[in-house]
Order: structure tokens, then C-alpha cells, then sequence
């Protein structure tokens, strides 16, 4: 018995160390090494130097971060809200309809998703720039003056950001919904709600598992959005992303990216660690409906 | 009560915000005019210029060499991660496997990307194709690992335990049944994997040297200092590929589906 059982966790050992190995040398190690970098000088060539130092740390509280920081989280929060209020809708519509036009639906908001990303957004810096097909249309119709820009400020960095994020809030909400039981809204209504009402209270606690991972899906990789803010935005919409590029491209100064980043990554542990334990909690609660407690 | 219009007119307004650019993109690569402000005339002239432009033939070489490599090791990697996370679901180091493989797709791209970069740095590896490859197998494992296992929930064992009784020994069941059942799991796996490679601009510009570029390197170099006439001709025959090519495997997909 003993040996079958050595022989079951040599050969678990076996399967897992490839990708564990990996991950372990390529992910989680340079991970680290973000954060012991923080510390370390940099040499004038743009390498890192020898020794320990505290430098990184005194230049991180320069007044342009707190700016940049709260920039980032708001322009995140604000993407994952109009993400999840325009997906919300729009997979409680393809949860009821047939499935032949639920096909169509679904292929219609994968497609962008498996498109370029850098043409995506390079799609929107054509339509916005000022010779631009929309910016004429707009002046045609007295809707903005010929010299506004809608390029380069922070909400042709929203604007982009909803539009290359959406489809991970709707995949997750879709998926929930479609497992939602919507004779749960003919109760309701039965019972005396209206259609509001019942969205409300019935439906949306109904969906909360893929609410919950729409936000996860959308925030934080907002958070660590770079290209974005780079291509249609402008010097007062920048993020923490663009920062980190400058440190690594422009100055090649990496200690100090490493130290922007650190920040980052301790930034999106937070909203993580939150969705990670309510998770939890939720699977807890659902675990206990099935057993009809 | 009548159900509310709302969700379908939402539904429908969104689709159209998700087209109505890139169809502008596509009509204004057949504009002659070097700015869409204004249509000249229709012509195939930025195509043309496009077939001159070798540096976005050696880099389009480049990203396709890149994806084969990053795409096989990652199909490799992933199908055991997820054989391994299956199998013994629930053991302390599967749930650390989990967490390891799981962490990668949520991650903010730039933090993978700065974090390979001073890891190359700091062990003197030459920035180049090599160090765009090995990072893109790092990213793609995870997104093969968790493909595989959502097949793998619906694969019955015993199937596994029946070969086994039949005296067939671990290499034969692996060959014979269990790498047939599990293949369109690792095809579609390998085929996001391919994808995603191919697309990825952040992680690879943080991990390339000078002179390694890939066509998304390429591609934002262009939009950043260069033709917009170009890009339009580009993208467009990089929409045409990826439409025709999701749009049948959706279908195929699909109706394997129903016949199933």
C-alpha cells in the first residue's frame, strides 16, 4: 500500500513540476525581484547597481505620483462601472433569445476580442483625430467647436478603455445569466413586481458570481493599462503604466520602475485578495442552497 | 406585462459601437487621401506600397516563428498543468499549482512585462527573439491550462480505469486514449495561445532588444511616428485573416455541439 501510494505522488510530482518549474523561475521569482530592485541603485548606463538603497523610495514621493495614482484608479473604476452597466443588459438580452440568434450575438462580441488590440485602438485615434470622419460630423452638427480635441485627454482614454474592455464583462455575465433561472422573474412578477423591480432584487443577486468576475476581469488590468493612455491619450491623462514605461524607455532608469510597479502590484492585490475571499463566501452560500440548507 | 426593450436596444447599440470604427478603418485603407478626412478616390495604392515594406514582412516572419515555438511548449506545459490540477484536485500543492497558473491572466500585463525585463537584466541574457519567446511561453501555459481543465471537467475516468483493466499500460493510455479525447481541448487551447501571442505588444516590447521586432512592435512604432495610410492597409488585411478564421472555427465549434 505504502509504495502504490509513494508511486501516485511521485507521478503527481511528475506532471506538475513542468509548468510549476516554469512559472516558478518566470513568474513568481522576477515577481519578487520587482520588489527587491525597489532598492537597489541604478547605474548611470541604465542597469541596476550594486548595493542597497533607499533612493527609489525617497523619489516615489514626488507630488506628481499621488495625481497619476488617483488618476489611475479613477479612470480604472470608472471603465469597470460603464463596463458592467452596458454588459449587464446585454446578457440578461442574450440569456432569453433563441439560440441561433444567441450564436450570432455571442460570434459578434468575440470577433473584437480576438482582433488586434494595437489596431483597435488605432482604429479609434483615426476616428477621433481631428481630420477625422466623427470630429466633422461633430462641428457639423454644432456639438463641439472646430478646435476642441477629442484627442489626447482622459476621455479618449475612457472611451477606448470601455471599448477594448467590454467583452470581458460581458463573457462572465453572459455566462451567469445564462445559467439563471428566469422563471425566478415570473415569480416576482407574479407576485407583484414590476419589471424594474424584479431586474433588480431577483436577477442581479441572481448573477453575482459573474458580476464578481466581470469586475475582476475589467479592473485590474485597467489598473496596469500603458498603451491606451499612450496612443489617444495625452501629458493630463496619463497613468501609472506610462510612468513605468518612461522609467524603463526614456530615462532607462530601472530601479525606479521596479519601485512603480511594486506600487502597482500592491494596488491590485487589494481589489484580489477582496473578490478572492468573497468568492469564498459565495461558493460557501451556494454549497449550502444545494444541500437545501 | 410587456418584457422591456432596454437590454435588446443595448445589446444592439454596443455591437454597433464595436463595428462602427473598424469599418471606418477598412473603408479609409481604400481612400487614396493620406488623412480619412476627406475621400479622393478608391484605390489599392497603400496595398501596393505595403508589398514594398520589408520591415514589416521580416517582422510579421519574426511574430509567426515566436507563436509555433511559444504555442507548442505552451501546449505541452498547460495540458500537463491541467492534467495535474484535475487529477489531483485538492492536494496543498495543486491548490499553490492553482494559484501560480491561475495569477498570470488576471495580472496587468506591464507588471509581467517590467518583472521579465529585470530578470533578463539582472542574469546578463541577451534581450531579443529568444527572451519574446520564452515570455510568451510563460503567459500562453496558463491560458492552454485553464482550456484544457474546462474539458477536462467533463471527462469521465473511468474511461482511463477501463484501458487499464483491459492491460493497457500508462504509455498506451496516454497515446491512445487519453491524448485523442483530450485534443480538441489542446487544439483550442493552442489556438487562443497562438492568438494571444501573436497580438501581444506590452510583454514583448519590454522583453525585446534592439533590432528583435515583432509586427505588433512594428505596428505601434507606425502609429506612433509613422503613415496612418499604411496601418489602415495592414489592419485590415489582419481583420480579414481573424474574422474569417474565428468565424469559422465559432461555426465549427458549434456544430460539433449539436451533433454531439
Amino acid at each position: 500500500m505504502m509504495k502504490a501510494a509513494n508511486r501516485i505522488r511521485i507521478f503527481e510530482w511528475l506532471v506538475t513540476l513542468p509548468s510549476f518549474a516554469w512559472l516558478l523561475i518566470l513568474f513568481i521569482i522576477p515577481a519578487l525581484l520587482v520588489f527587491a530592485i525597489t532598492f537597489k541603485p541604478s547605474t548611470p548606463f541604465g542597469g541596476i547597481g550594486e548595493g542597497w538603497t533607499l533612493d527609489t523610495l525617497r523619489t516615489l514621493s514626488n507630488p506628481n505620483y499621488p495625481t497619476i495614482i488617483w488618476r489611475t484608479i479613477w479612470l480604472s473604476m470608472a471603465t469597470t462601472a460603464l463596463c458592467i452597466l452596458l454588459a449587464t443588459p446585454m446578457g440578461y438580452y442574450m440569456a432569453r433569445i433563441s439560440p441561433a440568434r444567441r450564436s450570432l450575438v455571442l460570434l459578434l462580441v468575440i470577433l473584437p476580442f480576438w482582433t488586434s488590440f494595437l489596431v483597435r485602438i488605432f482604429a479609434w485615434k483615426v476616428l477621433l483625430h481631428p481630420e477625422g470622419m466623427l470630429k466633422q460630423l461633430l462641428v457639423f452638427i454644432g456639438l463641439c467647436a472646430p478646435d476642441t480635441s477629442l484627442l489626447y485627454n482622459a476621455g479618449a482614454v475612457l472611451l477606448v478603455m470601455v471599448y477594448t474592455e467590454l467583452p470581458f464583462a460581458i463573457l462572465p455575465i453572459y455566462a451567469a445569466s445564462e445559467k439563471f433561472d428566469f422563471r425566478l422573474i415570473e415569480a416576482a412578477k407574479d407576485l407583484g413586481a414590476s419589471s424594474f423591480r424584479a431586474f433588480r432584487s431577483v436577477f442581479l443577486p441572481g448573477i453575482r458570481m459573474g458580476l464578481l468576475t466581470a469586475f475582476l476581469m475589467v479592473f485590474i488590468p485597467s489598473l496596469g493599462s500603458y498603451v491606451i493612455p499612450d496612443i489617444v491619450g495625452g501629458p493630463t491623462s496619463e497613468m501609472v503604466g506610462n510612468k513605468i514605461a518612461q522609467r524603463t524607455f526614456v530615462d532607462r532608469n530601472l530601479p525606479h520602475a521596479a519601485g512603480l510597479s511594486a506600487l502597482l502590484t500592491l494596488t491590485v492585490l487589494v481589489p484580489m485578495v477582496v473578490i478572492i475571499s468573497l468568492r469564498r463566501t459565495g461558493a460557501v452560500d451556494r454549497a449550502l442552497v444545494e444541500e437545501g440548507v | 406585462m410587456r418584457p422591456s426593450r432596454v437590454p435588446m436596444i443595448v445589446t444592439w447599440s454596443v455591437i454597433a459601437f464595436f463595428y462602427i470604427p473598424i469599418v471606418i478603418l477598412v473603408a479609409n485603407s481604400f481612400n487614396s487621401s493620406r488623412f480619412g478626412g476627406s475621400w479622393e478616390s478608391t484605390s489599392l495604392k497603400w496595398y501596393i506600397r505595403l508589398m514594398g515594406e520589408t520591415d514589416i514582412w521580416n517582422a510579421l516572419t519574426n511574430t509567426l516563428i515566436i507563436a509555433t515555438i511559444a504555442t507548442l511548449a505552451a501546449m505541452i506545459l498547460g495540458t500537463s498543468a491541467a492534467f495535474a490540477l484535475h487529477r489531483f484536485a485538492g492536494s496543498r500543492l495543486q491548490k499553490l499549482h492553482y494559484s501560480v497558473i491561475y495569477t498570470p491572466l488576471v495580472l496587468p500585463e506591464i507588471l509581467m512585462g517590467l518583472s521579465m525585463l529585470l530578470f533578463f537584466v539582472e542574469l546578463k541574457v541577451q534581450l531579443g527573439l529568444v527572451t519574446i519567446t520564452i515570455a510568451h511561453i510563460t503567459f500562453c501555459v496558463s491560458y492552454v491550462a485553464m482550456t484544457v481543465l474546462g474539458r477536462l471537467q467533463d471527462f469521465d475516468f473511468t474511461i482511463i480505469e477501463a484501458s487499464q483493466d483491459l492491460g493497457a499500460g500508462w504509455w498506451t493510455t496516454f497515446w491512445r486514449v487519453l491524448l485523442p479525447m483530450l485534443a480538441p481541448g489542446i487544439l483550442a487551447g493552442g489556438l487562443l495561445a497562438f492568438t494571444l501571442s501573436i497580438d501581444d505588444f506590452v510583454i514583448s516590447f519590454f522583453v525585446a532588444g534592439p533590432g528583435s521586432t515583432t509586427l505588433p512592435i512594428k505596428i505601434y512604432s507606425m502609429i506612433k511616428y509613422g503613415a496612418p495610410p499604411l496601418i489602415n492597409a495592414l489592419s485590415t488585411i489582419l481583420l480579414v485573416v481573424t474574422f474569417l478564421a474565428v468565424t469559422i472555427s465559432h461555426y465549427l465549434t458549434h456544430r460539433g455541439r449539436q451533433t454531439a
